[in-house]
């Protein structure tokens, strides 16, 4: 490492700055695997993926296999995908329903709540050899939080709900659109690489500032479909909305804007058809009635982007994506999209949810594919981060009070917290 | 006419054509080739048979949706192909599967290479679900899903253009 600090945040002097190091040196990667990911609680999966018992899901959380599931007294366990014989996984199915995962290779088994039931030749071990100090291993920590189940490497760490902090406020605003509290992740996974580095996506996640620009055909397809895109004059605003940007307590942040754009629950535009008002009233009617006046206006009035630090991003705009990206080297990144739905939405309003996320949203959408050229571009240009070392990160700095969406305030808390546990041990 | 008369060899012009004018990026006289109430879906690739009303796809356009597709991709200002890919498209293994009064099913693989400066080549696998409708202009499309091998999009990156 070099003696270059990677961050250099000096608010009083309206200075912040980022070293480019940072997004493009496989040293600082291997660096953030075991100083950010296995430190931090790390998204899993939702409840609603394993609904009943045996109900299994298969994935890479911190560059681990696991097994997302539910056990036979109906409770959500995670079990380290990797048989106790030789390491093999257990599982190799991506979802489905089980009574045993079973190792073929030399054929342990093990039951639903990850206890080894089954040794071909059992009587070969020496005494002393027993099943019961066998069981499928668990991550140190699993929690979760309004069905949001998080895994943890660091057995010390704080528990979820102080770890999330200000993100409880909008993880509750999703859950909250369900009248059960229940939310329901859709079929159908959107899985795609970026070749550029996963801290980009953090930061294109929830920075509006590019909307303008990179975005252009997806505005002039909401201008064309009735939609008004325009700022309004003399308020200082580039979107046609005004919106807030915000850290939220231990790297966590949100964008947090007045809705221009559409919400199944509960905004109607002119995409969603005429024939759809009178359904998207009724949402709003028992949004209302549930949460009182304020309360409904609050979750169907704006929209959100939210980051939980370090890795997983809610997206509580014209649908609900649930995204979590994983680092494959310095300059390319795994990433994983879901939509989520409440559990009552009637058919009609799931067909209209699922193609509202598709107008600006994954890999097809009209959004996305320019947010991967754009992040592509950046991690091509960061080539020369021996040549130019800092990037500006300073927008807003200067105001007083809240920053806009369009500000950098919600990319500076990030980047806090990044810079602080990367720099704990120098 | 009606689809009985239609012969596959019919049908292997149709694509081929279809195919030229994709590659060439010929987008609007591509648009001509679809029925005003066309589909064109991508599923995800852990969901290939589902449906676009209860499953979340990579592309799930209607008529109007589709119109608004060529006119972001003519649109310079449409970053991931701005510029634009080159591809080429093999069309193979062509069946008609169906003949229904004026419809058809058709099925046929696929294999189109995507290269784009900067980038790898990329690859994609998989088949062709159509629906034709015999017109008096001829064979027109009312339905194209494009159903995808890999098991996840991966290095395949985005679908920026139109698969």
């Amino acid at each position: 490492m070099t003696d270059s600090p990677f961050i250099i945040d000096q608010p009083e002097d309206m200075v912040f700055r980022l070293n480019r190091r940072t997004l493009a040196d496989p040293e600082i990667l291997t660096r953030e695997q075991t100083e950010i990911f296995d430190k931090s609680w790390i998204y899993c999966g939702h409840e609603s993926e394993v609904s009943k018992p045996g109900d299994f899901c298969t994935r890479d959380v911190c560059g681990r296999p696991v097994i997302f599931s539910r056990d036979s007294a109906g409770d959500v366990r995670v079990f380290l995908n990797a048989c106790r014989h030789r390491a093999a996984m257990v599982c190799r199915e991506p979802c489905g329903n089980t009574r045993r995962y079973n190792c073929f290779y030399h054929g342990w088994s093990y039951n639903q709540d990850g206890e080894l039931v089954g040794v071909p030749g059992e009587d070969s071990y020496p005494p002393g050899f027993d099943k019961a100090n066998f069981s499928l291993a668990e991550p140190p920590r699993v929690d979760s939080y309004r069905g949001f189940w998080f895994i943890s490497f660091n057995p010390d760490i704080k528990d979820l709900k102080e770890y999330l902090a200000g993100a409880t406020e909008y993880i509750d605003l999703v859950a909250d659109q369900s009248p059960s509290g229940e939310m329901q992740v859709i079929q159908g996974t959107q899985e795609y690489d970026i070749r550029a580095n996963w801290k980009l996506l953090v930061e294109n996640s929830f920075d509006d500032y590019h909307l303008l620009t990179t975005h252009k055909t997806w505005l002039d397809y909401m201008k064309d479909s009735g939609v008004q895109v325009e700022p309004p004059k003399g308020q200082g605003l580039l979107l046609p909305s005004k919106g807030i940007g915000k850290g939220l307590g231990n790297g966590h942040a949100v964008i947090d804007n007045i809705n221009f754009r559409g919400r199944p629950v509960a905004r109607w535009i002119s995409i969603y058809g005429e024939d759809a008002k009178e359904e998207i009233e009724d949402i709003r009617t028992e949004l209302v009635e549930r949460l009182g006046e304020k309360r409904a206006a609050r979750v169907a009035d704006t929209n959100r982007n939210l980051v939980v630090f370090p890795n997983l991003v809610i997206n509580d705009g014209s649908s609900v994506t649930i995204r979590t990206f994983w680092p494959v080297a310095a300059d390319h990144m795994k990433v994983t999209a879901w939509a989520l739905g409440t559990k009552e939405e009637s058919e009609r309003a799931r067909a209209r949810r699922l193609d509202s996320f598709l107008t600006f949203y994954g890999p097809g959408g009209f959004a996305t594919p320019d947010d991967v050229e754009a992040l592509e571009a950046v991690q091509a240009g960061l080539a020369t981060w021996r040549e130019v070392e800092w990037s500006e990160m300073t927008r807003g700095l200067n105001k007083e009070g809240e920053q806009l969406n369009t500000d950098e305030e919600h990319l500076r808390a990030f980047w806090r917290e990044w810079n602080a546990l990367m720099t704990v041990d120098a | 006419m009606s689809a009985k008369d239609i012969s596959r060899s019919d049908v292997e012009d149709f694509l081929y054509d279809e195919a030229a004018l994709l590659d060439e990026w010929r987008l609007d006289e591509w648009l001509k080739l679809l029925t005003d109430d066309a589909i064109y879906q991508i599923p995800s690739t852990d969901a290939p048979d589902s449906d676009a009303r209860n499953a979340l796809f990579l592309i799930a356009d209607d008529a109007t949706r589709i119109k608004a597709r060529v006119k972001r991709l003519n649109d310079t200002e449409a970053h991931a192909e701005s510029p634009r890919s080159r591809t080429r498209r093999m069309i193979a293994n062509v069946r008609i599967t169906e003949r229904d009064g004026d419809t058809l099913a058709v099925s046929a693989n696929f294999s189109v290479y995507r290269y784009r400066r900067n980038s790898p080549l990329r690859h994609f696998v998989g088949r062709y679900e159509f629906r034709l409708r015999v017109t008096d202009k001829g064979l027109r499309i009312a339905e194209r899903r494009v159903i995808l091998d890999p098991t996840e999009l991966g290095t395949l990156g985005a679908i920026s253009f139109i698969l």
